[in-house]
């Protein structure tokens, strides 16, 4: 067997011949060309902000799946699928596909129909400035910061897999973002999304492809990965009664109400990173379609996510381990899984294509952040607590020098998390204690028409608090994690699901509580914000297999089956 | 206006001529060191399905072509 050169190389982990280079340098000037040509199409802040609202259901649904499949995601998830094997799938089935479904049928007609902007925009619409600033706020902050985490994780990883200088990567990739969000605004960020997405298939879909050839196919497969790690590695359900019976330390009620029913409900039909993408949609159709279309390409993602990291554990020489026992002994940790499995099957052009596949995804994903930083800054704070009175020019240029000024605190962000590496594991919590709350906030609104304002500003807030709390209290005491919990063997995956689920319920209960107590809006107040007083459009007199109830039908038939298929 | 999509076709055909390019040239010239699988040439079928997906994409999408998207 040829051990590729990369593999020995003790420095980093592949080599770009002349070829790969051309690659990845025709990639960037191909982003900057279309940011350029849309340079035209972004002079008013319909077209700026929220591309023209004229997006088709595939470019909306293509672009919403890509703004999350960044390629921290991708080398993340392929690590933890070395690490816990096959489990790792579910954050890409139950812990998506439902919410995507949700999203389409449910609450895409009410942010669609209510014409607003922004998620904190049908907060301020449903529950009034309060609500909206809370969400504003926190949203705008989290977005910018995450943003520079993924710009210092692209620099890390470019770092370790080409030996590229961190200084350079996080300059090269910071200005080519700037440039062609500042230029094309939303739809020159969603046009880049679908390249990234297409390139993303294009450069990882031969690893499973080869991969599967090496093993012998997936049944030799399961039988190499239950010698070398366990049986229950390729077992998505089964082994989720208890968790001592997984090597994740997760249960099936943390997957089903904390992962499925709560987290990802809460990222997926109410992160506005995602969603903005959506209500870039051309009509109600279209915005109903994109999610849907989403979720069907979300379904077999883990073939270049998720099986990558399976076919690692069969099929590569050495053993991997966790990220400390890297650093401190020279191994390659799980999250080398995926360049390492580029490097095995990957010759000259091809690794050119995997390597501008994940450059692809880290900038879409610092693009995604900017340009929703960007909106949510210009609409939701700026224009209604500082400046009400500009003009339409006068809110793009904010726009333009806040996408500017955004890629900025990034980098500083990027190098902030260099000196102060547990910033990282800060900005991802901080990430996680709105989302479940907010989910219960925007839910609520939708549906129940008797949710107030200062129920709706409230149950925010406390549900927001209590995730605080909850999180602060596992830090100081590891073991509080078996109350957050409710077991004793729970591992810190289970801490995020459990405390997504008390935190939604904080709000929901706070929220129901308070609404009660204060006055009710009136019908016409409410009037297309919520369910039984909202008139949704009809899709029009078309065939039903052009109707997105009849596709999203045929995406859970097809969810159900592979549960079922992987159990 | 220039439809993404062929953007998208002008990024598969030159990546894809590229790399078929690449495979090409290591059948004529095949490296020292060799990837897991080198028998099976991936490059070659891959970079030229690549090309005729992108060749495909740009000339369907091409400006003037088609109502963009």
């Amino acid at each position: 067997m040829t051990i590729p050169y990369a593999l020995i190389v003790p420095t980093r982990l592949v080599h770009l011949s002349a070829v790969d280079v051309v690659i990845v340098v025709f990639y960037f000037a191909l982003v900057l060309a279309i940011g350029f040509y849309l340079r035209g199409r972004a002079n008013t802040g319909e077209d700026f902000f929220m591309a023209g609202r004229e997006m088709t259901a595939w470019v909306a649904g293509l672009s919403f799946l890509s703004a999350n499949l960044g390629a921290l995601e991708l080398m993340g998830w392929a690590g933890s699928a070395y690490q816990y094997g096959i489990l790792a799938t579910h954050w890409y089935w139950i812990g998506a596909i439902p919410a995507m479904l949700f999203l389409a049928l449910v609450m895409m007609p009410f942010y669609y129909i209510s014409k607003t902007h922004s998620v904190p925009g049908y907060l301020k619409l449903r529950f009034g400035e309060p609500a909206r600033a809370v969400s504003a706020v926190s949203f705008a902050f989290m977005t910018v910061l995450m943003s520079g985490v993924n710009m210092f994780a692209m620099a890390k990883v470019m770092q370790i897999v080409l030996g590229w200088d961190i200084n350079f990567s996080i300059w090269v990739s910071s200005l080519t973002v700037a440039v062609y969000v500042t230029l094309g605004g939303l739809r020159s960020a969603i046009f880049n999304e679908v390249l990234q997405f297409f390139l993303i298939w294009a450069g990882a879909l031969l690893i499973p492809i080869l991969g599967l050839y090496e093993a012998g196919g997936w049944s030799n497969l399961k039988l190499q990965i239950a010698q070398r790690a366990s049986d229950q590695y390729v077992h998505l359900w089964s082994g989720l009664r208890s968790f001592t019976d997984n090597p994740m330390g997760i249960n099936w009620i943390g997957i089903v109400f904390g992962l499925a029913a709560v987290i990802s409900m809460g990222y997926w039909t109410t992160d506005f990173l995602v969603v903005q993408r959506i209500l870039a949609a051309k009509d109600i159709r279209s915005a109903e379609m994109a999610p849907i279309i989403g979720a069907g390409f979300k379904m077999f993602v883990p073939l270049i996510v998720i099986l990558p990291g399976l076919l690692g554990l069969a099929v590569l020489p050495m053993k991997l381990v966790p990220e400390s026992v890297a650093a401190a002994t020279g191994m390659h940790s799980y999250n080398d899984v995926l360049p390492l499995m580029l490097a095995r099957y990957c010759g000259p052009g091809l690794l050119g294509l995997g390597i501008t596949a994940l450059i692809a995804g880290f900038m879409s994903g610092m693009a995604g952040n900017v340009s929703a930083f960007t909106t949510v800054w210009t609409y939701d704070i700026y224009r209604p607590l500082i400046n009400s009175k500009g003009t339409d020019h006068h809110y793009v240029n904010m726009g333009r020098w806040t996408t500017v000024i955004g890629v900025l605190i990034s980098v500083g962000t990027a190098y902030l998390v260099m000196q102060f590496a547990s910033i990282m594991d800060y900005v991802q919590a901080l990430f996680s204690f709105f989302i479940a709350p907010l989910f219960g906030t925007v839910i609520l609104g939708m549906l129940w028409k008797r949710a107030t304002g200062p129920g709706g500003f409230l149950g925010l807030l406390c549900g927001t608090l209590s995730s605080i709390g909850m999180w602060a209290w596992v830090k100081a005491d590891p073991s509080a994690l078996r109350y957050v919990a409710l077991s004793p063997h729970a591992k810190a995956l289970a801490q995020d699901m459990f405390q997504a689920l008390w935190s939604f319920l904080v709000c929901v209960i706070v929220t129901v509580v308070v609404s009660l107590a204060t006055k009710p809006k009136t019908d016409a107040e409410l009037t297309g914000l919520v369910y039984g007083l909202t008139t949704v459009p009809s899709v029009g007199d078309i065939p039903v297999y052009q109707k997105p109830i009849f596709w999203a039908g045929v995406v859970a038939l097809v969810f159900v089956i592979l549960n079922i298929i992987f159990w | 206006m220039v439809s993404i999509w062929f953007f998208i076709g002008i990024s598969l055909l030159v990546n894809g001529v590229l790399i078929l390019g690449a495979g090409v040239y290591e059948i004529w010239h095949p490296p020292a060191e060799q990837v897991v699988l080198y028998n099976l040439h991936a490059s070659v079928w891959w970079g030229g399905l690549m090309t005729v997906i992108g060749a495909w994409y740009s000339y369907h999408f091409k400006p003037g072509q088609k109502k963009a998207s």
